[in-house]
């Protein structure tokens, strides 16, 4: 096989998360009964007008903040004419030829730590269409416009993905963003975040890019990753057998994990873009920028190295603890409470135990049952060695369960580490003078058996020896001290 | 006797208690039921509505309200949505739609107190300047039955022409109003682009659609003027901008008031039609007035330029009359396909489709550059002619229409005749600009039309300029025979 180069860019569709939709009052709640959500301009109606949503163009900015983008003064809807059965209108109203958002870039770190710049293109404001229920209709399809109206960002990136781990990089990244941003909820099983990946190989070296294919409605990392994987075998394939890739749009049948053509670019739709004459120019001058501007949070870039930095964390760990907003939050919660000198302490107690329990059962990290003040007076604990890291494990899932303090189950359980040097050494008495053999063996030569005394007398103490009390006091005994 | 008289003459009678509501509604009723069925000016009458409404408004006169429009009649044209009641648009696809929301034209008339006698027909989907192209037929011009009333708001305007409302409502696209209004002999008002809100008005070409009145005077207009406009946050492209007391102006004297005569307006105008124009401009003179002749060299590339824009313009909006929702469905589709071409096919008519296909055309790859968009730069040029030419002049005079009311039939099967009707009215649609037209005279027994034109927002200078002609004249007195 010869040496290909992929290239791809990606189309991501990020749902907005308004009140209401773009361009009428309706709401935008996921789920609701079949078009109980559509008012008169969603359905289309004669006569009725779009009214433009300020809240999407606020989000839309921020957005373009928040990638150094530039913010475009003026931006202009344009209507995309094809005729659907669930595009109420016959058009869509989107932004062509002067997007709200132009020229932002994103640094996205891959999994060999390597770190890399993606372009972004643009990304606009438009409306999302409706969508067609095939099921449960005998002779007839159905159509369900509770979804037509509700506000989107398309955010285009550059071709500049080399792979579909960057790719998956990429859109990992912008999905953190949007929720740190807090203007998408991020949920992909619902729709809320999809994209369409353009996919072309080349050979390597080669400067023109090679005739693309689009994979379009991707909804998880994962089939992205798939459907490009799948997608570039197929184009090398068919080059490599003398063919040539023709440019088309194709869909991803996850089942199948398969890629199959849904229209060529002879049958695409010639949209008839022209800017739409019931709205305005959309006109953004600096107080509005600025204002939005205000509203931003930390970003997730500056949240990491702001954790590296203070709390001493590795690169790797201040990602993962700055992932999400409400991770971050709490994990600096957890600081705070247990001092930022145990902040690493902290660190592997959030990625570990906790997120490991959240997941488990599927708990959202604002609603944990152990709250970031009960984890931080835990390990307290662990430091001031009230406890042993080990035991502590078994504290957090007490506390999980029964939503009590650290404190009230140490009590309760008589958790409490032994640090009483005499009454450890009572107990290595009595389990030296159990095991007179081994203990021979031991003073003979065989070392390992040492792990065996201390399994006894943590077995004695139910694992409440202090550790290194343990270690040093055993070490003594077993050595003939008195 | 009650049709003859004026909209402020029946607010004084009404607030007199020398009639109600209820008998004025009863009598205008009983007209429409005589004399429509020759001049098929309505398409649906809400006879029951209306005497309800004039009930609820005698009500409100007699717990002490006023207003000038409280309990008066009027017809709306067909393209505003009314709830509860057909909006057909005069065409097949809207037979069976009842809208379910009142336009903000209509809501604004009805929290006044007008009170609705009917729809009026219309061109399809306000596409045509004869209503010939309606669904329901061709509406009579009552002047000669023979012949057209204009359009697209022919019904409107042969209706309040032949005084079967005190007034009616219109929308003017390219001229739909202030054509018709000449060719019937009524005063018809174009207000700026914004400054009627366009919610719920079934949409032709967003960008030059705009609501307006026919009346019999310019003082009646200036009432109805006053209850429409206003700006509506549910249309965006409305203008928030302070609506003044029109009828306050309405006699502030001419002396000073600068005239422009279009140059380009009366290049080629038969002789006849000029005298009636030049003869307007010598009572402007006697009222103080002052002219001078000025060019808008880009004018007439209006009329190719408006037949690119609108066609584009609507090709986009008429793709929601798709079959799936409402309106018109064709019997037993046979897939989605079927469905959409049968429905549309069946439901719009010969000038709807072929502005359909007119407007995909021009919005197409690869003739977008050259039709539309070129097409928009040529807009902007006459807009700054027009900017240019209000440095010289306050109002722009000329005629409205090329010649008076044409016969049923003669033009229908030649568009581009057809649309060079529009030649003198397109201008200020595609600048955004008010324009009024008023009785000015006859040729052929037949009435015509004077034509002003003025900057944005100057609806009150422009009422005040027609009303003091109809103060110094008689022709918006005069009736058809027969409509007396």
């Amino acid at each position: 096989m010869a040496d290909w180069e992929v290239v791809i860019g990606l189309e991501i569709h990020a749902q907005l998360a308004t009140q209401s939709k773009i361009f009428s009052g309706s709401a935008t709640a996921y789920g609701a009964p079949p078009n109980t959500q559509a008012d008169l301009v969603d359905l289309a109606y004669p006569g009725v007008l779009p009214v433009l949503n300020a809240q999407a163009v606020r989000m839309a900015v921020k957005f373009g903040l928040s990638i150094g983008a530039e913010v475009a003064r003026h931006s202009v809807f344009a209507r995309k004419n094809y005729f659907y059965p669930d595009l109420p209108k016959g058009y869509q109203i989107s932004q062509y030829e002067l997007p709200v958002v132009k020229h932002g870039k994103l640094t996205v770190t891959l999994d060999d730590g390597a770190v890399k710049t993606i372009g972004i293109t643009r990304a606009h404001l438009e409306e999302d269409a409706g969508k067609s229920l095939h099921e449960g209709l005998a002779h007839a399809s159905g159509i369900d416009l509770n979804r037509a109206g509700t506000p989107l960002l398309e955010i285009v990136s550059e071709p500049d993905m080399r792979s579909a781990k960057e790719a998956v990089a990429y859109m990992k990244k912008i999905h953190t963003l949007v929720r740190y941003l807090e203007i998408c909820d991020g949920n992909m099983q619902e729709g809320s975040f999809r994209c369409d990946a353009n996919v072309s190989v080349r050979p390597r070296g080669r400067e023109k890019f090679g005739t693309r294919a689009e994979i379009k409605n991707l909804n998880s990392f994962r089939f992205v990753e798939k459907a490009i994987h799948y997608e570039v075998a197929r184009q090398v394939e068919l080059l490599e057998s003398g063919g040539t890739v023709v440019q088309e749009t194709r869909l991803y049948d996850s089942d199948k994990d398969e890629t199959r053509a849904m229209r060529s670019k002879e049958e695409a739709n010639d949209y008839r873009y022209f800017p739409d004459p019931d709205l305005l120019p959309v006109e953004i001058d600096d107080t509005f920028i600025e204002a939005v501007r205000a509203t931003l949070p930390e970003l997730p870039d500056e949240k990491a190295a702001r954790f590296a930095r203070d709390f001493g964390l590795s690169a790797y760990d201040a990602g993962v603890l700055s992932a999400s907003r409400e991770l971050g939050a709490y994990f600096e919660a957890v600081v705070a409470a247990a001092g930022v000198g145990h902040a690493k302490l902290a660190a592997n107690w959030v990625m570990g135990e906790l997120s490991s329990a959240l997941n488990r059962d599927n708990v959202e990290i604002a609603v944990s049952r152990v709250t970031p003040t009960q984890l931080g007076a835990l390990l307290e604990r662990i430091v001031d060695q009230t406890i042993s890291g080990k035991i502590a494990k078994e504290v957090f899932e007490a506390m999980w369960s029964e939503g009590k303090s650290a404190d009230a189950i140490i009590e309760a359980k008589g958790l409490k580490q032994i640090t009483d040097s005499s009454a450890i050494d009572s107990v290595i008495d009595a389990v030296i003078a159990a095991n007179p053999k081994q203990l021979a063996d031991y003073r003979s030569g065989k070392d390992k058996l040492f792990g065996f005394f201390v399994g006894q007398v943590m077995k004695a103490t139910q694992g409440k020896a202090n550790p290194a009390q343990l270690n040093e006091l055993l070490k003594r005994k077993l050595g003939g001290a008195a | 006797m009650l049709h003859t008289f004026s909209i402020g003459e029946l607010g004084r009678r009404l607030s007199a208690k020398e009639i109600s509501s209820v008998e004025l509604t009863r009598h205008f009723l009983a007209r429409i039921e005589r004399l429509n069925p020759t001049l098929n000016a309505l398409i649906t009458l809400t006879a029951d509505q209306a005497l309800a409404a004039a009930g609820k408004a005698d009500a409100r006169r007699a717990a002490g309200e006023q207003g000038p429009l409280l309990g008066i009649p009027l017809i709306h044209k067909d393209i505003f949505c009314t709830d509860g009641v057909r909006t057909s648009c005069g065409s097949r696809m809207l037979d069976n739609f009842v809208a379910p929301y009142d336009a903000t034209v209509v809501a604004r008339l009805k929290a006044d107190g007008a009170v609705m006698l009917g729809k009026a027909n219309m061109d399809e989907f306000a596409m045509g300047s004869s209503n010939e192209t309606s669904y329901y037929g061709p509406v009579k011009n009552p002047w000669d039955t023979t012949k057209v009333p204009g359009g697209s708001s022919g019904g409107s305007a042969a209706a309040t022409a032949a005084r079967l409302a005190p007034f009616a409502t219109g929308t003017d696209t390219g001229g739909s109003i202030r054509q018709p209004a000449a060719l019937t002999g009524v005063t018809g008002v174009k207000p700026t682009y914004g400054r009627v809100s366009r919610f719920g008005l079934v949409a032709f070409a967003s960008s030059l659609d705009q609501a307006g009145v026919f009346a019999r005077s310019a003082a009646d207009a200036a009432l109805v003027l006053q209850s429409m406009a206003g700006f509506d946050p549910r249309d965006s492209t409305s203008i928030d901008e302070p609506v003044p007391d029109y009828s306050a102006t309405l006699d502030a004297p001419l002396a000073g008031l600068k005239i422009g005569l279009l140059r380009e307006f009366f290049d080629g105008l038969e002789a006849r039609n000029a005298a009636l124009i030049h003869d307007a401009l010598k009572i402007y003179r006697q009222l103080g007035a002052t002219t001078v002749e000025v060019s808008l060299p880009n004018l007439p590339m209006s009329v190719p330029t408006y037949y690119v824009v609108a066609p584009a313009e609507c090709s986009s909006n008429l793709s929601r009359f798709d079959g799936v929702r409402y309106g018109y469905r064709c019997e037993n589709p046979k897939d989605l396909l079927d469905l959409y071409t049968r429905s549309r096919g069946e439901g719009f008519g010969a000038e709807v489709k072929r502005r359909i296909m007119t407007g995909t055309y021009v919005l197409s790859a690869g003739y977008f550059d050259a039709y539309y968009l070129k097409a928009q730069k040529v807009r902007r040029l006459i807009t700054n002619d027009f900017r240019a030419a209000f440095k010289q002049a306050d109002l722009l005079i000329g005629p409205t229409t090329p010649t008076p009311a044409f016969a049923i039939g003669a033009k229908i099967d030649d568009p581009v005749t057809m649309y060079l009707n529009e030649i003198y009215t397109i201008g200020a649609n595609l600048a955004g600009l008010p324009g009024l037209s008023l009785p000015c005279g006859y040729v052929d027994s037949l009435p015509m039309g004077l034509q002003l034109i003025g900057p944005h927002f100057s609806e009150a200078k422009l009422l005040n300029a027609a009303h003091r002609f109809q103060e110094a004249t008689d022709w918006h007195r005069q009736a058809p025979r027969g409509y007396e």
